[in-house]
């Protein structure tokens, strides 16, 4: 009976270092993939940004899935705040970096430019969101150019409210005028039971003047 | 069971802490590296993608709604 309890006891504490172990590596181990597909995916997109026709136009047919799209910075954050946008959200896409939702509206574009980060997790490139404010700058660089989107507002709501990245958030069906951009994340931190959406509208761009 | 395992380990004291912290060594990479990246997708507990987005089951160019 001793040596059952006994080894009931230690296979308890076992596995409670597991589990320690199994936090440490989602909340910092799974990073380190997501910085080596940001650089990889980074000096892609450069490249092809390099390369690409001048004057050519971004379109999500040209960026295949699970590739990088644009570089969004959030100078609030810092200068070294910078991901690649990856183009899609499935949970391969999203492990890379923050993902565009595919048949969203491109940066600049009339619409709603919706993308979808880790709070936590994979490098938590969203972590800090909840503290953008109204007026804070969020800059999105494709290979046309700088697109300078200030927030608008920050909202709470379900995972199932997809009405967020219409093109008129909350208003699906209706023809949209404004320039968007939506960010949406988990709610609360280490949870995935509401989202938290921050939206923001283009307050200004500036064509790219190089190549690079 | 671990000290079973203690006992079990051959020579000294000093080559069976030098096994032990070996094993546990072993253990953490195994778990790391095959384990873990198995068992995080199935998890999931922080998941920033709104649910059941159409734009995102199917690849139209138009966003959600008539």
């Amino acid at each position: 009976m001793r040596v059952l309890i006994r080894g009931l006891g230690e296979l308890c504490i076992t596995a409670g270092l597991v589990l320690l172990l199994f936090v440490t590596y989602e909340l910092w181990g799974t990073g380190r993939y997501t910085h080596e597909q940001q650089d990889k995916l980074g000096k892609e997109m450069m490249r092809t940004w390099a390369s690409g026709p001048s004057g050519g136009k971004v379109t999500t047919e040209r960026v295949k899935l699970g590739k990088g799209l644009a570089m969004i910075r959030i100078p609030k954050f810092g200068s070294s705040y910078h991901y690649v946008v990856i183009e899609g959200v499935s949970l391969d896409d999203l492990r890379k970096g923050p993902g565009h939702y595919p048949g969203t509206q491109l940066p600049g574009e009339v619409g709603n430019f919706v993308v979808s980060g880790h709070r936590t997790t994979y490098s938590a490139p969203f972590n800090r969101i909840g503290e953008l404010k109204p007026g804070d700058e969020i800059d999105v660089d494709t290979r046309d150019g700088k697109y300078v989107y200030k927030v608008t507002t920050r909202r709470v709501v379900d995972p199932t409210d997809v009405q967020v990245t219409a093109p008129v958030p909350f208003h699906p069906g209706e023809r949209a005028s404004k320039r968007m951009i939506t960010l949406t994340t988990c709610h609360p931190m280490y949870s995935a039971a509401e989202r938290l959406i921050v939206f923001g509208e283009l307050s200004a761009q500036y064509p790219r003047v190089t190549g690079k | 069971m671990y000290a079973l395992i203690w006992r079990l380990l051959p020579g000294g004291w000093q080559t069976k802490t030098a096994i032990a912290a070996g094993l546990v060594l072993l253990a953490a990479v195994i778990l790391w590296y095959l384990v873990f990246p198995w068992a995080e997708p199935k998890i999931q507990f922080d998941h920033g993608v709104m649910n059941g987005n159409p734009a995102t089951t199917t690849p139209a160019p138009t966003p959600p709604g008539p």
